[in-house]
């Protein structure tokens, strides 16, 4: 089951501060939307407005076309895994999985067969008379979805799922998440502060600052042709470089007025857009790259770039470096 | 020192708990007075408490009060913490102070402020009302001990039912309260324990049925016998159980 969910002009206010400012949205059905910003940026106060927990001070939201105005969080087509997972510590698994089916009047040994369909789904078969405060984190996470899942929701909610486990579990957590999505189908709407978390599972990535939508595309777009600098430089590391009418610190690269941003892994040795000799004040071996600042003798510049493990290279040494990929931010 | 402190600590026991192994070995007394000299081991007062009907009526109606009044105590003090620590109400910090108030006045004023409203609403003294005078007292202990209970771990639960789709009761029912379950036994329990030992509201608020605190009263009106000793020791096995139930409930509860 699933659905597609509209955000009309949502607006929220906590006391005076103001959470969500005209926010709009269209999440396709079937789609895997993550809501990806700093803490305070809005997303956890969306996800809250989808799922129920509260009202829009103004604005609508639609779920399969109906609007959700005055709809409780339990008679939503939506579910939710928590943070902190939520569990029952007083139930089996199995009745963990199986309660909102139980809410909804469905036998106990139908119950029970669902419940270790889900539990198998998840990848923890045979558990179902375990008891939560019996697993890891990981594995209540995991009965955490299941559960939410269990009801086959049109819309699954994730409030930063992946938050409380170690980095480790968390990226092979990130390739279950997209599997078990492809798998069901539900529209999944994920909320993270984490850009990589975001990038490894989402089809489209809806970047927050500050209550309003900064950035949204999918993670390449988002990644690689931000459309505002507050995106790319929460996407990971960039060097900003101001272009006024063609003009910039290194002499003319290209048209126009505004930003060029550059990633340090787009930068190399060859490439279509020349930065000219620089100068290397310092360089670290990163496992999979090389990390290094370098200075333009043609500027007052610092530029962070990523070279190749292989690549000889020393504090003093100057380089030729290329662009091999850019984008420009267009001053408004 | 270190004799000293444990003489201290023998003191501090034999000081609170001297009349009560007084009042249980003379309860065991072969004679007609509950007074040294022990005169030897005998059962014949327990014999005789045990056969008396009128201490038995009263020993059930002491049960009786003390049960139901509890699970009532019980029922609206979780209800009212669960209330007053989910939803964010217009003066509710004013409404848990109020609710604990009744802890600080002393029974005798409870007592008399019940006898007057009983009198002035016609109401005719009875068990009954005995165990509203014991609601009364034990509502605030049962609502601050389910209050201080209520932590994150339940909120977040019964989030994640009312998303599954339980409705409030069922919320309720079956997350909140079995999550609760350790705290809702010690209030019950201690409620019990405080309503079975309790003298002077039932005292006040009875005419004909009476419980047996107040049965023993009237005993002790006609003098000492060892006969009263026995039933203080019933009455005191009773608490001692009662007590220890909430303990194992309260502090030994497997994680």
């Amino acid at each position: 089951m699933t659905a597609n969910v509209s955000i009309r002009s949502v607006t929220q206010r906590y006391g005076t501060a103001l959470a969500l400012n005209n926010v709009s949205l269209d999440i396709a059905a079937g789609e895997f939307v993550v809501l990806l910003g700093p803490s305070g940026c809005g997303k956890t106060t969306l996800l809250n407005l989808i799922g129920g927990f509260a009202e829009p001070a103004a604005g609508q939201i639609l779920i399969g076309g109906r609007d959700m105005v005055g709809v409780g969080p339990a008679q939503r087509p939506t579910t939710t895994v928590f943070q902190d997972y939520a569990l029952f510590p007083h139930m089996t698994l199995a009745d963990n999985v199986g309660f909102g089916l139980r809410m909804r009047g469905v036998s106990r040994p139908e119950r029970r067969a669902r419940a270790e369909q889900m539990l198998a789904l998840v990848g923890l078969p045979g558990r179902a008379d375990r008891r939560p405060h019996e697993l890891s984190g990981g594995q209540r996470q995991r009965v955490a979805l299941a559960r939410a899942l269990a009801v086959e929701p049109d819309v699954l909610l994730l409030d930063e799922p992946l938050g409380a486990l170690d980095l480790k579990l968390r990226r092979a957590m990130q390739d279950e998440l997209k599997a078990i999505q492809t798998q069901v189908g539900t529209t999944f709407v994920h909320v993270t502060h984490d850009q990589e978390e975001a990038m490894a599972v989402a089809d489209r990535i809806v970047v927050m600052n500050a209550g309003q939508i900064a950035d949204l595309g999918t993670p390449r777009e988002v990644y690689l042709r931000p459309k505002t600098l507050f995106s790319a430089a929460f996407m990971g590391e960039v060097n900003q470089i101001a272009v006024q009418n063609g003009q910039t610190a290194l002499g003319p690269l290209l048209p126009g007025t505004g930003t060029l941003l550059i990633r340090p892994e787009c930068i190399g040795l060859t490439g279509p857009l020349p930065l000219g000799p620089c100068t290397v004040t310092d360089a670290a071996f990163f496992g999979t790259h090389i990390r290094a600042h370098v200075t333009p003798l043609a500027a007052d510049l610092r530029l962070t770039v990523h070279l190749p493990q292989s690549t000889a290279i020393a504090p003093g040494q100057t380089l030729t470096l290329f662009a091999t990929d850019h984008h420009m931010l267009s001053a408004p | 020192m270190r004799v000293l402190s444990w003489l201290y600590l023998a003191l501090a026991y034999a000081f609170v708990f001297l009349p009560i192994a007084v009042l249980v070995a003379f309860s065991f007394q072969d004679g007609r007075l509950p007074v040294p000299p022990f005169k030897g081991f005998s059962l014949q007062w327990y014999d005789k408490v045990l056969g008396d009907s009128a201490l038995m009526t009263a020993l059930w109606h002491s049960a009786l009060v003390a049960f139901v009044s509890s699970a009532l105590a019980l029922v609206m003090g979780f209800l009212a913490a669960h209330a007053l620590a989910r939803v964010r109400l217009p003066g509710s910090v004013l409404m848990r102070g109020v609710l604990i108030a009744p802890m600080t006045v002393s029974y005798l004023i409870i007592a008399l402020g019940l006898l007057t409203t009983f009198n002035q609403a016609g109401v005719s003294l009875s068990l009954w009302t005995a165990g509203i005078g014991h609601v009364v007292i034990n509502l605030p202990l049962c609502f601050a001990i389910c209050y201080a209970a209520m932590g994150d771990q339940q909120k977040n639960a019964e989030r994640a039912a009312r998303d599954l789709g339980a409705s409030e009761a069922r919320v309720l029912w079956l997350i909140s309260a079995p999550m609760l379950a350790p705290a809702l036994g010690a209030a019950f329990f201690l409620s019990v324990t405080f309503s079975w030992d309790e003298f002077i509201i039932t005292f006040l608020l009875t005419r004909f049925d009476v419980t047996l605190p107040v049965e023993i009263w009237s005993m002790l009106r006609s003098g000492l016998s060892p006969a009263t000793n026995a039933v203080g020791s019933l009455v005191f096995l009773v608490s001692i159980t009662a007590v220890l139930l909430m303990e194992i409930l309260l502090f030994l509860r497997p994680r």
